[in-house]
């Protein structure tokens, strides 16, 4: 059994110069001088295919599937919008790549466009990433010089643009269709699907929207070949003949009550008892765990006792989580309260949403209003049933909104209630306050 | 008058190659707006319209959308601390970390210390969880701010 070696974070780790030199005399743009000069965008949409690769922004949709929506043959622009919104609470591994290794980053779009055929890329970065929006800006000027960006790339009948657009404070931009909005010079309201971006994106034209860390496993892909990728992770699932699988490796970020929160990369399949104990530390202050969220505040909760299942593409779903959503495992300690976590992601979603559907927009605000309540001693007997009735009722799945904030929204509400709802009974009987009221008005 | 100056209007148009269209320069020229001026005040908000065969309507919905733009009536102080309230961050005392720099500076979140100096506000999170509690200066992370650090961060933006 081969020990793993980071790939994606290998510069990062050994602290090398982010810059063009540095990235080139380290084996950089070889896989980019691969594609263009030796093989088609189609082989390289098949390699990417083959590799089983699955979007690492949340959703794990089939990176190479996605591009074969492109129209084939049809006149005019195609776009190619690089998600840099990252804003899931807890998550931060496409920060450290575009900071820490932008060519890297650079790369796999230049490969992702020259597959799909997109003539300009958008890199949208949310505006928070000020340092990320700089670095990457630096690479292109550096690619650019290099020949590696505009016309002609390597000499051939490649061409392509690559622009940084900077976004301003909406979680909701990391929605695809609400990023497309957002760079068209509007209000982020995520459109009705479909169309797909694929066929009616940025600007009417086909668009392909992926995520930084996915691009980034594209430059690998096309340098290592697919089958590289595919000994990587977790095979398909035997019993389930739609199962892609959870290939390659996966960032995972470390968050909350442990001693050594940060990034760490490993293949896909790894458990939270493993990362807290073997890379996070262990539990802070000599304490036990008593939550976890596995993939981003939407995913929902854990118990400890749910620490050892995979956090792969299947895992979460089966103790009743969202998915995988973006691999930011935030744990959580037995002295916490989890009504104000609870309040907290209320919190959050409540703010972001868009406000575009009434049941997401009333839906998190009287979620918000009712775990507040609760929070601060007047909580009613019918109120959990409330909160899972309306947890369950916003959201694409149940069809009722646009678009995925409103489940992301929900689960954590299901979830918490579910799995903890003795606490939030308590509350409730005991006229409980929480000891944690908002301090000053965070809210 | 016109609020915006030869400069920032050529920032503005050097933004308008990238995109077919102009509309799409709106979030770049608010940007370029405010960093300059601090808000976006109205009579900027009709001449970037202006600039990019707008209504000033369409610029304000745009505007009005994401928190990041202040109208003339709010506008930033030299710098903007940003706490981060986040899940992480409040699990590691981000919540009392914005109530010591609010209490510290006299300001509840949005407003601006008295000197002019520091608009204090929370944001969620800015994807700095490895290092929470953490805020945002302007556009760039810090994490690691601890409570015992707000004095030292307050003296620090105040000489800016």
């Amino acid at each position: 059994m081969v020990k793993f070696e980071p790939v994606l974070l290998k510069r990062i780790l050994k602290k090398a110069s982010p810059s063009f030199d540095a990235y080139r005399a380290d084996g950089g743009y070889q896989a980019l001088q691969k594609a263009v000069l030796q093989m088609t965008p189609e082989q390289v949409v098949d390699t990417v295919k083959a590799s089983g690769l699955r979007g690492r922004g949340g959703a794990g949709f089939p990176c190479g599937l996605k591009w074969t929506f492109l129209p084939k043959g049809r006149p005019g622009p195609i776009y190619m919008c690089i998600n840099a919104d990252e804003s899931e609470p807890c998550t931060f591994n496409n920060r450290v790549l575009m900071e820490e290794d932008p060519h890297q980053v650079l790369e796999g779009i230049i490969l992702s466009c020259f597959a799909t055929k997109a003539t300009t890329a958008y890199v949208y970065i949310r505006y928070e990433y000020g340092a990320s929006a700089r670095a990457m800006q630096k690479a292109i000027d550096e690619a650019y010089a290099a020949g590696l960006l505009g016309d002609k790339i390597l000499g051939k009948d490649f061409r392509l643009n690559v622009f940084v657009h900077r976004g301003a404070g909406a979680y909701i931009c990391g929605e695809e269709t609400g990023l497309i909005e957002s760079l068209e010079g509007k209000r982020a309201w995520p459109r009705i699907k479909p169309p797909f971006p694929a066929v009616e994106g940025a600007f009417r034209k086909p668009t392909v929207v992926n995520n930084i860390e996915t691009v980034a496993c594209v430059t690998h892909i096309v340098d290592r070949g697919a089958d590289w990728f595919k000994s990587i992770g977790v095979p398909p699932d035997p019993k389930n003949p739609r199962d892609p699988g959870s290939y390659g490796p996966k960032l995972y970020c470390i968050s909350g009550h442990v001693n050594k929160p940060g990034l760490v990369e490993l293949p896909l399949g790894v458990t939270t008892r493993e990362l807290v104990e073997k890379y996070g530390g262990g539990v802070w202050k000599g304490k036990k765990a008593k939550a976890a969220i596995p993939g981003g505040l939407s995913m929902g909760l854990m118990t400890e006792k749910e620490f050892d299942i995979p956090l792969d593409f299947n895992g979460p779903s089966k103790v009743g989580c969202l998915g995988l959503g973006t691999a930011a495992v935030t744990i959580i300690d037995e002295d916490t309260s989890m009504v104000d976590v609870l309040f907290n992601i209320c919190r959050f979603f409540e703010h972001e949403s868009c406000g575009q559907c009434t049941p997401c927009r009333e839906g998190t605000g009287w979620m918000l209003k009712i775990v507040d309540r609760i929070r601060r001693g007047n909580g009613r007997r019918e109120d959990l049933d409330v909160l899972i009735e309306v947890g369950d009722r916003i959201g694409i799945m149940p069809g009722t909104t646009i678009c995925g904030l409103a489940d992301g929204a929900g689960w954590p509400v299901k979830t918490a209630i579910r799995k903890f709802r003795d606490e939030f009974e308590s509350y409730i009987k005991e006229g409980t306050k929480t000891k944690a009221l908002p301090l000053v008005g965070a809210h | 008058m016109s609020v915006l100056t030869p400069e920032i209007r050529r920032k503005i148009e050097a933004y308008l190659s990238r995109y077919p269209n102009k509309q799409a320069a709106t979030l770049p020229a608010l940007h370029i707006v405010q960093d300059e001026l601090r808000c976006v005040p109205a009579q900027a908000v009709r001449e970037i319209a202006d600039m990019l065969d707008l209504s000033p309507a369409e610029v304000a919905d745009t505007m009005s959308f994401y928190g990041i733009f202040r109208n003339e009536d709010r506008k930033l102080g030299t710098s903007r601390l940003w706490i981060c309230r986040g899940l992480a961050c409040a699990l590691r005392e981000g919540e009392e970390v914005l109530a010591d720099v609010c209490h510290k500076l006299h300001v509840k979140p949005g407003d601006t210390s008295a000197d002019g100096k520091i608009t204090v506000e929370f944001v969620e999170c800015i994807g700095v969880c490895e290092g929470a509690p953490a805020v945002l200066i302007d556009d760039t992370g810090r994490g690691n701010v601890t409570r015992d650090k707000v004095d030292a961060l307050i003296e620090e933006l105040r000489k800016r």
